[in-house]
């Protein structure tokens, strides 16, 4: 298992190392001056002479890069270039706004998702198996942020039940927790689809076991089999597909926070983009792809732990 | 008999008629059918100029003139969503077709090529993958700055490693196959063995992997038009219609809810002409890419 742990750490601190040179390398390959990009065309050669010198592109390349990954090993992720202040700082303040959401809208979608996927398997092959098969694809197609503006459109706005933007007051749960129904709501649809569609996939193929087949044997009802034998089984497929789909989840943060005006990882990085704020893209990049990485390999080293096959198998 | 080897050889006859007897399938082929319609007529059936303004006319509800209303500059939404479908899907179809090209040539290499390319290639294509998408193509836009050609290249590069992995497994699994050796050992050189004997096979599931994918892109470049980091206004990207029409949501709704109508249809289309055509094409079920 420690061997298997090492080895499955190792490879994501290499594609963590050749992500980032690879980011890196871009900002040099493309032609065009990033200062000057950032100023405009009315910029003063003196400006852009400053920004550049800010930016640490004044510097060999070689220098640069060096620089960065000094910076990085310390915790320093560079500085904003307009306000000044250090990425990590601005990232941390809104990481958290960003992880809440994330972690709502998966936990409402699991919870609702094996419900449904459950039902489905209950009714297997009647009108309600199928609708729900109509439904889950549905909801799957379905952008996240286009449900974050009609969701917008009649709770906050028609019927005034939800606040339509922030992320509530500081101190006050109550209004951060009205404040995160909404985008919660919006990030989860999609994955209440996509779960229920794959617990129902793994349960039938559960249901076919010796021991659903003993079970059944011994007179259990069809509903205690599911919940009670079939689940327990059929679950741990999808804790690998949490674990990438945060990924996606990030995605549908990005554009549902800013739908909301939501402070968080999302409206951060967006409007660095627009100002072409190199260092807090690079570091938001960075930040994320981490944070992503660690996320998929805990749970590659869970699943190893709860399925030793998983285990002898990348053992080679 | 390895199960790649059936993929690439589905039962052609009748898949029209396999496609029409589902109803989600024939609803995803109307819906598909209509979209591809409006882009292609776009000039000749949207009733007015998609980018003409009437300032006096603006944020106009639906009305027997404006069949969909008009928006804060007074241009005609109908218009804009008919011409937008164009560019929606036009967008979406060149940067899947480049994609699915590189990634069956990738794949194509990684799989057949010597094993230090085959590593080599898959660091690359997991390092792409394991990057959350959106972040990356957020990388990808502030270097480049944004426009209709980064959209299409930050769509290519986020695609790319998906299909090259899959036209990687499919070649691993059938260059061993005896028809291959057999091809080999009558002295056939690596191109005639890629392109006549491997590529037909391993194309088929290739194919359910693009039309599945193409809803999403529909989404990515909405979704970063709405953001302004994709098609650059006045364009009428269905992106764009949404975020000017967000800034007046209060004072005129329909704008917003008329423009979110035809993305969810055409997302709904072609996620269903999708499933539809995966379940008629390959009905073991292909995997679904969905970081």
């Amino acid at each position: 298992m420690l061997a298997y742990a090492i080895r499955r750490l190792g490879l994501s601190l290499l594609i963590l190392i050749v992500v980032m040179t690879s980011m890196y390398a871009m900002v040099f390959v493309v032609p065009g001056d990033p200062a000057s990009l950032a100023l405009g065309p009315r910029a003063t050669p003196e400006l852009k002479a400053e920004l550049r010198e800010r930016m640490g592109l004044d510097q060999p390349v070689l220098t640069q890069v060096l620089y960065f990954f000094g910076n990085l090993l310390r915790g320093d992720l560079g500085t904003d270039v307009w306000s000044k202040r250090p990425v990590l700082d601005q990232i941390l303040a809104v990481f958290p706004n960003t992880l809440i959401l994330g972690v709502t809208a998966l936990g409402w979608a699991l919870m609702t998702g094996t419900l449904l996927g459950c039902a489905a398997v209950v009714w297997r092959d009647t009108l309600v198996d199928r609708l729900l098969g109509v439904l889950s694809v549905s909801v799957i197609a379905v952008p996240s942020f286009v449900v974050a503006i009609y969701a917008l459109i009649v709770f906050a706005v028609w019927l005034k039940w939800l606040p339509a933007i922030g992320a509530g007051e500081a101190g006050d749960l109550g209004s951060q927790i009205r404040a995160l129904i909404l985008p919660a709501f919006a990030v989860g649809i999609g994955w209440v689809g996509y779960l229920a569609r794959l617990i129902r996939a793994s349960m039938l193929e559960v249901m076919d076991a010796p021991h659903i087949r003993t079970a059944r044997a011994f007179g259990m009802t069809e509903r205690d089999i599911v919940f009670r034998h079939a689940l327990r089984v059929a679950i741990v497929p999808t804790i690998s597909v949490l674990a990438v789909g945060f990924g996606s989840i990030l995605s549908s943060a990005v554009f549902v926070e800013s739908v909301f005006s939501r402070p968080g990882i999302g409206t951060l990085v967006t409007g660095a983009v627009e100002k072409r704020n190199y260092p807090v893209v690079m570091g938001t990049v960075l930040f994320m792809t981490a944070f992503y990485l660690s996320v998929v390999t805990a749970a590659d080293l869970l699943i190893a732990r709860l399925d030793p096959r998983v285990r002898d198998v990348l053992r080679g | 008999m390895s199960s790649a080897a059936d993929a690439g050889r589905p039962v052609r006859r009748g898949i029209g008629l396999a496609l029409l007897r589902d109803p989600m399938g024939l609803a995803g082929l109307v819906l598909v059918t209509a979209f591809l319609g409006m882009a292609l007529l776009a000039p000749w059936i949207a009733p007015y100029d998609p980018v003409a303004l009437d300032v006096k006319a603006k944020f106009q509800p639906p009305s027997a003139h404006h069949w969909a209303g008009t928006d804060h500059l007074g241009r005609d939404l109908l218009s804009r969503i008919i011409w937008g479908a164009r560019l929606a899907l036009g967008i979406a179809l060149t940067s899947v077709g480049i994609a699915g090209a590189l990634g069956l040539i990738l794949g194509l290499v990684a799989g057949y090529g010597p094993r230090w390319l085959d590593s080599l290639l898959v660091l690359l294509f997991d390092s792409m993958s394991s990057l959350p998408m959106i972040f990356f193509a957020l990388a990808v836009i502030t270097v480049l700055g944004p426009g209709t050609a980064t959209l299409i290249l930050v769509i290519v590069l986020v695609s790319v490693p998906a299909y090259a992995r899959l036209i990687r497994t499919q070649t691993l699994a059938l260059s061993g196959a005896d028809y291959i050796l057999a091809e080999r050992a009558m002295g056939a050189g690596a191109p005639r063995i890629l392109f006549r004997h491997l590529l037909p096979n391993v194309v088929g599931p290739l194919v359910i992997l693009l039309c599945m994918d193409i809803p999403v892109v529909i989404m990515l470049e909405a979704g970063l038009s709405y953001l302004n980091l994709g098609v650059k206004p006045p364009s009428p990207s269905w992106g764009n219609i949404l975020s000017e029409g967000y800034t007046s949501l209060r004072q005129a709704p329909h704008v917003v809810i008329v423009a979110g109508i035809p993305l969810v249809l055409a997302t709904l289309g072609f996620t269903f002409l999708g499933e539809g055509l995966r379940d008629v094409l390959d009905p073991r079920g292909a995997g679904r890419r969905w970081a």
